[in-house]
């Protein structure tokens, strides 16, 4: 297990180059909230999944879906690196005539679920697949990937509720709570804590965790499996723009990407040299 | 006149219908199904139905991931809060991605009655016709209720269907065949067109009655699916009666007298009336008194034709 996570961490490290170097090509884009998910996503997809990306559409797969749209960068390599698409398609990011839009489409994009990025929607639609693969008698599960401070959207507390009543026990919802959103700190834009209170009294089994320790991700989503009557809602504690020490903890980060500049900064800061090889 | 049923009523049965025939029908309502009708698929298919409670936004969210799940949805509550309030959800989670749910909205138009201009949708077969990716289909009668929502079940693709809450007469007759998208003549005519949808197809049949009286011979179509609309048959209306009258049970602002405009200033312009909601809200009353308030009647359809023939 000690190697597996080794190897999930040197993943999460070179997904977070992607990152960097898909929004610096593209030079649109939302930074830190891609590098904050990074690490749930690196484990969701690497370790927990049933997924098959030559076969995007298999009847078997886990689902996931991204309420957090905006942190599409951060699929979009993780989706890549897997296989589903060319690694190439990502310097079409945001482009005119390439299928990476800005936020998830399910239309162009082999590997995404459904449409996300109108925060606060997400969660409704996997709520919807968790009922229909359930009514197939179904052992898929679906993941529910939500920011913060789209919680204020009260979208997201009707579908918890839903999630709740019917029981749903094959959704999990993982919160990336890296504490920001655009204007600033989630606390003083719309305070959302206690998050963790707020699940649990929705009827949600849930567990908070260090959005970064893969291990605790890992058995935070194993451990998810064994519950039975209820959702499960992992409050995972994160960093905004994780992996990059200027991009850290700054709200001026959400929607800025790397500079030419930053760049060799950031690559730096991710272990990676500029020209591509390892430092 | 022939019977009456309500199109909600119609709705229900053939729900009923569908749900046995295919089991990847599934229905969902928020805290309406005695009103919208689909408490009859909830009794003979539990598991196949989900009350979402009063959460018009969730409902149509939830919808869209059933879709996503393989399964055929129907999201059903009053027109006003499945167009007003989960409008974004509809655009976002349905349209955009063009997920194969059918939204099947009831209580639209004034004669909601009684509940008032609070309830009584009068925008949303404009909204719901500005949203890409979306049909919208308004049956005139239970007998075309029950093969529109055949024929939405059988399509791929979001599908917008606006009811009604009251008995309505019956036009069509069983050997009726519903398409997607065609409009259809009811009454030759050659002096002038009734473009109706809804509930005022029949006012518009009763309306070219009185005119012919007078002496003036007006053809009335039925147009139910608003979008896609049928352009040929608005054109050759223009075309061979010169002048046309629309008649909606909505604001005049982007519905069905809207969308025939668009068609004529595009391809064929001629002299146009349109029949509905003068941009206002509805209000309080009763069904019946408040299609005379508001203008909704076969002699106003009858006045509004004179008016038009003047501009021939």
């Amino acid at each position: 297990m000690k190697a597996r996570i080794e190897e999930l961490k040197e993943k999460a490290r070179s997904l977070r180059i992607d990152i960097v170097r898909t929004l610096h090509h593209s030079k649109s884009g939302h930074t830190g909230g891609s590098l904050s998910v990074i690490d749930m996503l690196t484990v969701l997809y690497y370790y927990k999944m049933n997924h098959d990306p030559k076969n995007p559409k298999w009847a078997g797969r886990d689902r996931l879906v991204l309420s957090k749209g905006h942190a599409a960068p951060a699929q979009y390599v993780a989706l890549a690196d897997c296989g589903y698409f060319p690694k190439e398609d990502l310097k079409m990011l945001r482009q005119l005539g390439g299928h990476l839009q800005g936020h998830p489409d399910s239309k162009g994009t082999p590997g995404i679920e459904v449409c996300t990025g109108s925060l606060g929607q997400g969660l409704s639609m996997a709520v919807g697949m968790a009922l229909g693969l359930r009514l197939d008698s179904s052992s898929s599960r679906v993941y529910a990937v939500l920011g913060d401070g789209e919680l204020q959207e009260g979208q997201i507390w009707e579908a918890t509720m839903a999630a709740s009543h019917y029981k749903l026990d094959n959704l999990c919802i993982l919160i990336d709570a890296n504490g920001l959103q655009i204007d600033g700190e989630v606390a003083k834009i719309m305070g959302v804590e206690p998050v963790a209170d707020k699940f649990s009294s929705f009827g949600c089994h849930v567990v908070e965790i260090d959005g970064h320790d893969l291990q605790a991700i890992i058995k935070a989503l194993d451990d998810a499996e064994s519950i039975k009557g209820q959702p499960v809602a992992i409050v995972a504690r994160t960093v905004k723009g994780k992996g990059v020490s200027f991009f850290e903890n700054k709200a001026s980060y959400h929607g800025v990407t790397p500079s030419d500049e930053e760049l060799p900064k950031a690559l730096e800061c991710l272990g990676e040299s500029c020209n591509g090889g390892e430092k | 006149m022939s019977s009456m049923i309500a199109t909600r009523d119609a709705y229900g049965e053939i729900l009923a219908e569908l749900g046995a025939e295919n089991e990847n029908i599934v229905v969902l309502d928020a805290d309406l199904s005695g009103s919208t009708k689909t408490a009859g698929f909830a009794k003979s298919f539990p598991k196949r139905f989900f009350n979402m409670g009063i959460a018009e936004a969730n409902m149509i969210g939830t919808a869209a991931g059933l879709a996503a799940a393989g399964k055929i949805p129907f999201a059903s509550t009053f027109a006003i809060f499945a167009v007003g309030r989960a409008w974004e959800q509809v655009r976002q989670s349905v349209a955009y991605p063009r997920a194969n749910v059918k939204i099947v909205a009831t209580h639209s138009g004034v004669t909601v009655g009684e509940d008032g201009g609070s309830h009584q949708s009068v925008e949303d077969i404009a909204i719901m016709r500005a949203v890409p990716n979306m049909t919208v289909i308004v049956p005139a009668d239970g007998i075309e209720t029950k093969l529109a929502i055949r024929a939405a079940a059988a399509y791929n693709g979001p599908v917008y269907v606006r009811l009604g809450r009251n008995k309505v007469p019956t036009i069509f007759d069983e050997n009726y065949r519903f398409v997607i998208g065609k409009g259809v003549q009811l009454r030759a005519g050659t002096d002038l067109t009734f473009i109706g949808t809804g509930l005022m197809t029949a006012q518009a049949l009763a309306a070219a009655e009185k005119l012919s009286e007078a002496g003036i011979s007006a053809r009335v179509i039925h147009l139910s699916t608003i979008k896609p609309i049928d352009e040929e048959i608005i054109v050759a209306a223009a075309r061979e009666t010169g002048a046309i009258v629309t008649a909606e049970e909505h604001s005049v602002v982007g519905g069905l007298g809207g969308a025939v405009a668009e068609v004529l200033c595009d391809r064929f312009p001629a002299p146009l009336k349109r029949v509905g909601l003068n941009d206002r809200f509805g209000t309080s009353g009763k069904a019946d008194e408040l299609l005379k308030y508001f203008g909704l009647m076969p002699d106003d359809l009858v006045e509004a034709a004179k008016e038009v023939l003047q501009r021939k």
